[in-house]
């Protein structure tokens, strides 16, 4: 016999590693809402099972822990049961010989002082302080919560008209959010307990791409009560729709020559195309809104006439202004802002980058934005200059990949330090410290640290910073709104307290976020809005959703849509995603659980057919 | 249509009938326990799985809808097993003590247990203990977290019918139960103890606080002297336990059977009721012809679960209602004075019991203002089932009962107080005298016939003596949370409403017995107090000449200061 032999696992051990897949997914798959105590106990039970046996606290003390969360659940407990586990799980957390032990420990430590009210809720009343508000996790993690199931059950049909006039009760910007909303919804798609999430953005865009243009329904009757909206974004877009089809009379106000804010002048075209934009422009236009574009307010219009000219204000200016390094040499030549270059692109005013050099700094959307935009300006390199790792850059994990794949360098661990320029103030190079991946500090990503290196040099012509974008909040300032961190401050109804028929959203309050973001935040603006009125106007839609089929479809893979990403890309701003074929599309749609109409959501929740 | 074949058999059904209502056209009954048509169809239980060929899972019957060329099978072999363990893994979280459970013969799960010929479960049994299954034991209402199945019907009842939403489901996981909603304890809800969900319970989870103990020891107290009344909806339902046709179960057979449980004195609440709407009616005319219906109509008071709602949504609108106390209350008001009198007891002897279709009267009866200096007024109020259960504990057959007499002077009763029990009944009545003493004649007693029938909501305007009477009749709390939005945001105006909190009336109550198969009796069970007030010579409360003697002898007239004293109560003199 041989001394060394190649070792393969057992077929238990094979089986037991799918498992632990199988249990991977369905973590993720977890409905906001559970029992946190609950869970506590189930994933400690788990903990311990890993144990070796070896160490007393690890082997004997998770057992105890276990028994004793079990009281409390079993209501048997007492308050000084609480206080015993936090002491128990403190020593296994201090005293056992491995991560096994120890992180186990931790996990129950970090339960017991984080969710303490949840444990003393069990023990004096035998009750959970949580309960499942909404037990469809793809509507309930949309911020808009749009009806997911009841517009998948319609694609799947054919319905695709009816599937967009679904969704625009709760987001008038379908087309939009099919090509670049960053799906949220996707995220505890119980489709994960079975295989993978089912892929909603690529159904909305196979609706999208489908369906007949439509108009708008017919307003209610006309309220006599105006709103001025100040931005033309998809938030100010939003609020204006809705407040429209309440029957208010609105305003918008734009600053820029045309409507669509950030997705018409920070949103590259090969991700959404323009005519994308205009098809749900052209629709939100048609409930009858009024349309001021190239005024600026608090220049062209200050904030109080409108104010005194409108029944209510809504102010969803975005986050347009550039956020700066602060670095030696950043006001050379040569040197750009991300958020400004695309809107220059967005106006037409194209800079030419042939043949040039071009650094990237920062490691957001923005960022991969401005990088695969420079490439396709002709840039004869493209490197995006990150101070952390790879996996801590805050962009899309697709939108990485594509720059990568188009030919652009993704330099990590360096941070930027000075610009250097020639005698003309002409860019010449970037400088930078590199960095070494450090502690966590009890944030969710690691910090980098200077690393004891040489700065480096690249060389470059232009110099893209996206390191974040800011909002021009002086002229709201000047009429008493509170600032904070550079945000408008407004309330979780979005109006702002203390100054009557102002309300406000979207980035300008919570900072730069998302499209479905801000399309949540007009809905509420709307919605809120029209209550400040006096009146309960609901939005509702008649379409009906089409009954679950019996049972579901067996474990199939997840269509992902076909990217065309190549390093061949110069000048061409075509889309580069490519739709679902029909075939693709209905099998897509059949993966659905139906959450709406299995579980939960036959009982409760499962369908809000108005708001 | 949709062609489909169940257990071989191959026919057509509309589109989009579930299997379920599918195999009933078929004589198939497929098992099941969640299920309520309309109300619960969100397959909970799994017991109603079937095998649809083509579909790898089994798919339930009761929420899924037929296809066509559909072939289901009810009974094959994956069928019997899913059944059966799924029964099995409910009855491991059931209290199986069915010898002492007061739905046993009435329960769902037993008869599915049974039928399924489940008499021995594999499985451990798994059920709350100490606190976790603590509920309050003087509360009229009890839910047994050891029988509840979590079938949730109660949370649709509540939430559907009448928009209230005490119950919903607490916690998540293993440990999920039934409870009061928002984390309140029972006590402390707005619960107006309609006991709709206790008559839509398919097992004992919930049901009523038993009070037969305190009966018999009243009984056995020879210092006692006991006078019952019974509400008129309880001999509409009452027999139904006994399998006894409808019309027999008179209230000649009650009065035999209440004497032999060894009451001294028998009675009928629908003296009371006559007596009700002769202060009604007359509180009405003044009111009305005061101006005090201009905003706001006066409303019904005799219905305690509707008091219990308005006071606890709308308490602001307390004072429209009638200050009239019920039919049991004024019953048990003059047993204590009148009665006691002429019997020649004190009144502190009389023991005032009443039976009653309804949970929210125990409530009722013991509020700190239906008192007077003798003690309470009604002294023990039980239910149409306690009723039935001391019944059974006697051994008494209503069947084999003779037909006996009523007790004097408060066993005579008028068609109109006998209407009380049924929607509509109490306005009616209340009509027909407020008619005769504006007019000086009697109407025809069907003149008002147009309020009995119809809508949950119903309307008409009557022109009594040149002035326009605007009139609405509810039932069941949500239509009624509906009509108050509607008075309140001025679409509509009524000078006069009667509600009553259980769909249908008394007839539908929370008290009465539980239907065998989900049936809803209060229709049938309310026709049969019409009949019995055609059948009646006396068809005007203010005809009863027993009540023409109360006032005579006792009371003077009709909100006399006697009157006004031990027939009128104050509203605002608790809190719910």
């Amino acid at each position: 016999m041989s001394r060394l032999q190649i070792e393969t696992p057992g077929r238990a051990q094979t089986v037991l590693n799918g498992l632990y897949q199988d249990m991977h997914r369905r973590i993720s798959a977890s409905s906001p809402g559970l029992c946190p105590v609950d869970m506590a106990l189930n994933f400690l039970r788990f903990c311990h099972a890993q144990s070796c046996g070896k160490c007393v606290p690890c082997r004997v003390g998770l057992g105890q822990l276990e028994s004793l969360i079990e009281q409390v659940l079993e209501r048997t407990a007492t308050l000084e049961t609480i206080d015993l586990i936090e002491d128990t799980a403190q020593v296994i957390a201090d005293s056992s010989d491995c991560a096994i032990g120890y992180e186990a420990a931790y996990m129950v430590l970090k339960g017991v002082r984080g969710f303490r009210e949840d444990y003393e809720e069990h023990v004096l009343n035998g009750r959970c302080i949580c309960g499942l508000s909404h037990p469809v996790p793809c509507v309930s993690t949309c911020p808009a919560h749009v009806d997911i199931p009841g517009y998948i059950a319609l694609i799947r049909e054919g319905h695709y008209e009816e599937a967009l006039e679904l969704i625009r009760k709760d987001n008038p910007f379908p087309a939009v959010c099919a090509y670049v909303c960053e799906h949220p919804c996707e995220l505890h798609c119980r489709r994960q307990m079975v295989d993978d999430s089912v892929n909603i953005c690529g159904l909305k865009r196979f609706a999208v791409d489908h369906a007949k243009p439509a108009q708008a329904p017919s307003p209610a009757p006309a309220t006599g009560k105006t709103v001025a909206v100040i931005g033309g974004g998809p938030g100010g877009l939003t609020a204006a729709y809705y407040l429209a089809l309440m029957g208010h009379s609105v305003t918008v106000y734009e600053q820029r020559p045309q409507l669509g804010g950030m997705l018409r002048y920070g949103i590259p075209n090969y991700r959404l195309p323009l005519e994308i934009l205009d098809k749900d422009l052209a629709y939100i236009l048609s409930a009858g809104i009024q349309v001021h574009t190239g005024v600026s307010v608090g220049t062209d219009l200050s904030v109080e006439e409108l104010q005194q000219r409108y029944d209510a204000v809504y102010i969803a200016i975005g986050a347009h202004s550039d956020k700066k390094l602060h670095l030696e040499g950043e006001e050379a030549q040569g040197v750009y802002s991300a958020v400004r270059l695309l809107r220059d692109i967005g106006e037409g005013r194209v800079p030419d980058f042939s043949g040039k050099r071009i650094c990237v700094i920062g490691g957001g959307n923005v960022s991969m934005d401005a990088t695969r935009t420079a490439k396709r300006l002709g840039a004869a390199s493209v490197q995006c200059i990150y101070r952390r790792r790879l996996e801590d850059m805050t962009a899309l994990e697709e939108e990485i990949q594509a720059a990568m794949a188009e030919g652009c360098e993704i330099v990590t661990l360096e941070a930027p330090s000075r610009i250097e320029t020639d005698g003309n103030g002409q860019v010449t190079a970037l400088w930078t410290q590199p960095q070494h991946i450090g502690p966590y500090n009890g944030k969710n990503r690691p910090n980098p640290v200077k690393a004891d290196l040489p700065e480096r040099r690249f060389p470059c012509d232009a110099i893209i910073v996206a390191i974040g974008q800011s909002i021009v909040t002086k002229p709201f300032e000047a009429i008493g709104v509170t600032v904070s961190r550079g945000t408008i401050q407004a309330d979780l109804s979005s109006s702002i307290p203390g100054l009557g028929n102002l309300f406000a959203g979207g980035d300008a309050v919570s900072g730069p976020a998302t499209v479905i973001k801000a399309v949540a935040a007009g809905k509420v603006a709307a919605d809120n809005i029209d209550s400040f009125f006096g009146y309960h106007h609901r939005i509702s839609c008649g379409v009906e959703i089409p009954p679950a089929h019996f049972t579901n479809t067996p474990p199939c893979g997840r269509v992902n849509l076909k990217q065309h990403c190549t390093p061949h890309c110069v000048g061409d701003f075509r889309l580069v995603s490519e739709g679902m074929t029909p075939e693709e599309a209905l099998q897509e749609a059949s993966r659905c659980l139906r959450c709406d109409h299995f579980g939960y959501g036959s009982f409760k929740g499962g369908r809000n057919r108005e708001w | 249509m949709v062609t489909c074949t169940i257990d071989n058999k191959t026919f057509q059904v509309p589109e989009g009938t579930t299997i379920m209502e599918a195999a009933r056209k078929v004589q198939i009954q497929i098992p099941h326990l969640c299920y309520l048509k309309d109300l619960n169809e969100i397959a909970a239980c799994r017991v109603c799985c079937v095998e649809v060929e083509g579909e790898h899972a089994m798919v339930t019957a009761c929420n899924s809808p037929v296809r066509d060329g559909m072939v289901v099978h009810t009974n094959s072999p994956r069928a019997r097993r899913t059944r059966k363990i799924n029964v099995e893994l409910i009855l491991s979280q059931h209290d199986c003590r069915c010898a002492t459970c007061v739905r046993s013969g009435n329960c769902r799960l037993q008869t599915l247990a049974n039928d399924l010929g489940i008499h021995d479960s594999p499985y451990e049994e798994q059920l709350p203990k100490g606190l976790r299954k603590a509920w309050t034991t003087t509360y009229p209402l009890y839910h047994d977290y050891n029988k509840c199945i979590k079938c949730m019907r109660c949370i649709q009842v509540c939430d559907k019918i009448q928009d209230m939403h005490i119950w919903d489901v607490a916690g998540t996981g293993g440990r999920t139960t039934i409870d009061v909603s928002g984390n309140r304890v029972i006590k402390d809800s707005d619960c107006t103890l309609c006991g709709q969900c206790i008559i839509h319970c398919p097992v004992a989870g919930l049901r009523e606080r038993d009070d037969t103990a305190k009966l018999y020891e009243a009984l056995a107290d020879p210092e006692k002297v006991t006078v019952v009344q019974v509400a008129p909806a309880v001999r509409t339902a009452w027999c139904e336990a006994f399998g006894l046709p409808r019309r027999e179960g008179t209230i000649g057979k009650m009065a035999a059977a209440l004497r032999r449980l060894g009451f001294d004195h028998v009675y009928d609440t629908t003296f009371g009721a006559d007596l009700t709407i002769m202060e009604e009616a007359n509180e009405f005319l003044e009111r009305f012809s005061k101006g005090d219906t201009r905003e706001y109509p006066m409303f019904t008071s005799c219905c305690p679960g509707w008091v219990r709602f308005l006071k606890g949504q709308y308490p602001e609108l307390t004072s429209q209602l009638s200050t009239s106390k019920s039919p049991q209350q004024m019953f048990g008001a003059m047993a204590k004075t009148w009665l006691a009198e002429k019997l020649g007891v004190e009144p502190e002897k009389v023991y005032c019991v009443s039976i009653m279709p309804c949970l929210a009267k125990k409530a009722e009866c013991a509020l700190p203002t239906m008192r007077t200096v003798h003690g309470p007024d009604v002294d023990l109020s039980l239910t149409t089932r306690e009723f039935i259960r001391m019944l059974r504990a006697d051994h008494l057959d209503p069947a084999l009962l003779p037909e006996e007499p009523l007790d004097d002077p408060m066993g005579t009763f008028t068609g109109a107080g006998t209407i009380f029990g049924a929607t509509g009944g109490v306005m009616e009545a209340a009509l027909r005298t407020a008619y005769a003493k504006l007019m000086g004649k009697n109407p025809d007693p069907d003149y008002f016939a147009a309020i009995r029938t119809g809508p949950a909501l119903r309307e008409a305007t009557y022109t009594l003596g040149g002035k326009e009477l605007r009139c609405a009749v509810v039932s069941g709390l949500g239509n009624t949370r509906k009509l108050i939005r509607a008075l309140k945001r001025k679409e509509v105006h009524y000078d006069f409403v009667e509600v009553m909190a259980c769909p249908g009336g008394c007839a539908g109550g929370g008290g009465q017995p539980i239907p065998q198969h989900d049936e809803e009796f209060q229709e049938v069970r309310g026709k049969q107090l019409y009949r019995l007030d055609a059948e009646n010579p006396l068809r005007y409360s203010h005809e009863n000449p027993q009540i023409q003697r109360l006032y005579r002898e006792f009371l003077g007239e009709p909100l006399s200061s006697k009157a006004e004293e031990l027939l009128h109560t104050d509203h605002f003199g608790w809190k719910i």
